[in-house]
């Protein structure tokens, strides 16, 4: 016996359920957005609030469950209603708009370990050394992959060949490092009213590409205030002459769980650009 | 045949004022950035990072965009291919290995040439590329765009000749380049012969509500594979707010082993068109594009003649059918080379010019389509098939079929049998039918739907063709037991890393891995820790990917682990762990340089 009870009341409080906490939404609001805003972490690389949902990284695939509530055995039928869970589907909580009485799964053994295993995928495409990286401890993939437990590439490494561009005088593409969320394709566009950058190939040989008409950065329009510089989450685009200004150990992930920084970029927008 | 001529030269393809040239000239004919870069790719043979700026800046368009475009397509190349560029299909039943010699390999010693490459002397290049849709003709290639079947090793030696006399192709023989129709079993769609502008002239006559409301009730679901009732999308379509509708017609048969649509194409064009008119009349749509596959580019001229002969009969254009204000016409676009394509948010991206990247749903094309407009988007098949519909009414539709699949599907039969083709049959036909009608003997596995379909082992012969039970877009690639099913399973690994759009991490990464791993075990190196390996990703890829791409990329080799236990089994080592780096072959090139004097490594092989 089906009752909506319970759901009918979500929906006319404009709320969604994440892991059983019920929180609200703005009508229009994406699940991330919606859980951040809430205080509420689900790891991923290519979203940022404020630029347009993307849906590339897969981090924040979440759980929908549809639901219907049953009259359970005797004893819990005094108790009243439980809840059956009859089926869920994967969703990126980036993309999936939030709608009332969704009751969503995100932070479960299951749903982490699926995302482990893609954080351990950009390791394996891309060339990604830590150690000798000069974004250790601001990096945001190293900082997820820490997050999920990550203790190794797993996968056998693809030891890519990419170029690097450092043809501007202070800023740097590194696309050994670029895992292809299009923050700053994106960030270039939708607030720098510029479109310095975009994605060019297929497959494992889509890469990023610099929009000028040599293809180098130097002769991009890019300048050292546009977001497209500040909001790369590895070390992809970097600031010249800045990489070890921090020293090693005092950097942002080295004092924060990148969960407590996620959270604070959707306070602060301006947290992002270390 | 004009735009088979060959006129091209890679030297002039840095010479800003002849491309610009070009460039003006291609946009008299259409300024679709395909397009462009197409005429661009025949004339100079490459498209130049020169003619990347030319084209931007002629076409207002940022250079990154079609610098993405042209690295994007398989068909688009920054270096010079050769005057004769030669494309062997990989496919299983289509491909250069399909009849058991490596044809690719012989035609490159015969001309000296490797795969991927083009010759010293710019004559001639040759590659690989993605089903070409052949099937039921035989071991196929792509000569500068248009197709050569039938291929053995003297017709390739035939070939080889006249390259290397430099005779251009309209003088080759033209019996090369016809493709037969090759019809086995005809049904209710192949067998109705519809007057032209009979489906338009019944859909006036009964209104645009009563005429959707026949496609709704006759039960039609789309063709493509996903199986959306066409009716309520159209309706869905009709009521979605935009400043224009468009209807978009998925001629990108690329799912290998799929080759209905070439025929549908080459001899029902009329009622595509006709099937699509329709649509425009009950969405309220005044412009259609049909996009069309690169593979089937040979297909163009005469799909264009049809067009003429609708326009010039009031069967397309303004007025259509004297009704005033029912106007409409139908543009083709011509991919270039791209499976991810037939997606259909994918499409729709690449007929607006950029790379074929599947787009975020919701929301559905039905009301953010085609520059954001409501769109239908339907297969051939479909679009034929609702033509059919309106003229003969729901009835004679659903009086054929099951309970769930109403009417009929075109199958494209090929691999091991003595009948290759087109079969049309009810739904609820069953797979042993099939097997029996197309005489195929022995068959071991039959892959229904293509390689993101199912594979079914002789147990399941009696499932049938339907939307509950096997659903398929339209092939059905029959195995038999003299086959190795592991390479089969390579071979659509290999295809799907080729294919995969590069958007997201599962289908990205994940096809390249289970390729590397089906690789180990196929070379004999595989432990039960790969099957496992293999496993993982296959679930992630099913679970996490942006697109049906990546989410079916691991059918065929979880189906394989499923039904087939022994196929892989057999390449197993029996131990539990193999490690993926091989050190024999990782100290050859080593071993080779020192001539074979490598103690170290030879103390290595001894420890173990």
């Amino acid at each position: 016996m089906m009752k909506t009870d319970n759901r009918q009341d979500q929906a006319a409080r404009n709320t969604i359920t994440i892991d059983g906490r019920e929180i609200p939404f703005q009508p229009g609001q994406t699940i991330i957005d919606a859980a951040l805003e809430a205080g509420i972490y689900i790891p991923h690389l290519c979203h940022r609030s404020g630029l347009s949902p993307h849906g590339s990284c897969r981090l924040c695939m979440v759980d929908i469950v549809d639901r219907k509530e049953i009259l359970g055995d005797s004893d819990r039928r005094r108790e009243g209603k439980i809840q059956e869970e009859t089926r869920s589907r994967s969703v990126a909580a980036c993309t999936m708009p939030a709608t009332a009485g969704q009751w969503i799964r995100n932070n479960t053994p299951e749903l982490n370990e699926a995302r482990k295993l893609i954080t351990q995928m950009l390791f394996t495409e891309g060339n990604h050394i830590c150690p000798s990286c000069e974004h250790s401890g601001n990096c945001t993939l190293q900082a997820v992959a820490y997050y999920l437990g990550m203790l190794d590439g797993h996968f056998p490494p693809f030891f890519p060949r990419r170029e690097l561009d450092a043809s501007h005088p202070t800023v740097m593409l590194d696309r050994d490092r670029c895992i292809l969320c299009e923050l700053c394709v994106r960030a270039s566009r939708e607030v720098d009213g510029k479109n310095v950058f975009a994605i060019a190939g297929r497959g494992t040989r889509a890469r990023l590409i610099v929009n000028s008409e040599s293809g180098m950065l130097a002769d991009s329009d890019i300048e050292m205030h546009d977001l497209a510089v500040h909001v790369c989450p590895v070390g992809a685009i970097l600031i010249k002459e800045q990489g070890y200004r921090v020293p090693i150990g005092q950097r942002t992930f080295d004092l924060h769980q990148v969960e407590e920084i996620d959270l604070g970029k959707t306070i602060l927008p301006e947290m992002g650009q270390k | 045949m004009g735009n088979i001529l060959i006129t091209g030269c890679p030297h002039s393809g840095d010479d800003a004022g002849m491309l610009r040239q070009i460039i003006a000239g291609a946009c008299v004919e259409s300024s679709h950035l395909l397009h462009v870069l197409h005429i661009l790719q025949q004339k100079f043979l490459h498209v130049s990072e020169t003619a990347i700026r030319e084209v931007a800046t002629m076409l207002a368009l940022p250079y990154s965009q079609v610098e993405a475009v042209v690295e994007f397509y398989s068909f688009f190349h920054k270096t010079p291919r050769g005057k004769y560029d030669i494309l062997f299909s990989n496919c299983i039943c289509c491909g250069y290995l399909a009849d058991g010699t490596d044809l690719m390999a012989m035609f490159g010693r015969r001309l000296g040439i490797v795969a991927g490459r083009t010759r010293e002397d710019g004559l001639v290049s040759m590659d690989q590329t993605s089903c070409i849709g052949m099937c039921d003709h035989g071991a196929a290639l792509l000569v500068n765009g248009m197709p050569v079947t039938g291929l053995d090793g003297s017709l390739l030696e035939r070939i080889a000749i006249l390259i290397e006399d430099r005779v251009p192709l309209e003088d080759w023989p033209s019996e090369w380049f016809q493709i037969e129709d090759s019809i086995r079993m005809s049904g209710m769609l192949l067998d109705h012969e519809m007057p032209r502008g009979d489906s338009l002239r019944t859909m006036l006559a009964l209104g645009a509500e009563a005429s959707l409301n026949e496609i709704i009730q006759s039960g039609l679901r789309g063709r493509g594979g996903a199986g959306f009732s066409t009716g309520m999308k159209w309706k869905s379509c009709r009521a979605a707010q935009g400043a224009a509708h468009y209807v978009i017609c998925n001629a990108d048969e690329g799912e290998p082993g799929t080759f209905k649509d070439r025929l549908l194409l080459h001899r029902y064009a009329h009622s595509l068109f006709e099937g699509m008119t329709v649509c425009a009349y009950l969405i309220g749509a005044n412009l259609g594009y049909l996009y069309l596959r690169g593979e089937y580019r040979y297909l163009l001229p005469h799909l264009q003649s049809v067009l003429l002969l609708r326009r010039e009969t009031g069967l397309l254009g303004t007025n259509i059918c004297n009704q005033p204000g029912f106007s409409f016409d139908v543009q083709i676009v011509v991919g270039a080379g791209a499976y991810i394509c037939g997606e259909e948010s994918a499409l729709i991206e690449s007929l607006e010019g950029k790379r074929g990247i599947p787009r975020v749903r919701p929301p559905f094309p039905v009301s953010h389509g085609y520059l954001g407009q409501p769109t239908v988007v339907n297969n051939v098949e479909t679009f034929v098939a609702a033509a059919c519909v309106v003229q003969k009414g729901s009835a004679w539709f659903r009086a054929m079929g099951d309970e769930v699949s109403k009417g009929s599907k075109i199958l494209s039969i090929s691999g091991d049998c003595a009948s290759p083709g087109i079969y049309e049959y009810p739904f609820g036909v069953s797979i042993r039918q099939m097997l029996e009608d197309c005489g195929a003997a022995d068959t071991y596995a039959v892959q229904v739907g293509g390689p993101s379909g199912v594979l079914i082992g002789s147990p399941e012969f009696d499932r049938r063709l339907g939307y509950d039970d096997l659903p398929t877009g339209g092939a059905v690639m029959v195995f038999d037991k003299s086959r190795d099913l592991m390479s089969v399973l390579v071979n659509f690994s290999r295809f799907f890393s080729h294919e995969s759009c590069g958007f997201c991490t599962p289908c990205r990464v994940g096809t390249v891995l289970l390729r590397d791993r089906l690789d180990k075990i196929f070379s004999g190196r595989g432990a039960q820790t790969d099957l496992e390996e293999i496993l993982h990703t296959a679930r992630l890829m099913k679970q996490h990917s942006h697109c049906g791409l990546g989410q079916t990329a691991a059918n065929p080799v979880l189906d394989g682990l499923q039904r087939f236990p022994q196929v892989l089994g057999k390449f197993l080592l029996n131990r539990d762990f193999e490690p993926d780096l091989d050190l024999e072959k990782a100290l050859a090139e080593g071993r080779r340089i020192r001539k074979g004097n490598d103690t170290i490594a030879c103390a290595d092989r001894g420890g173990q």
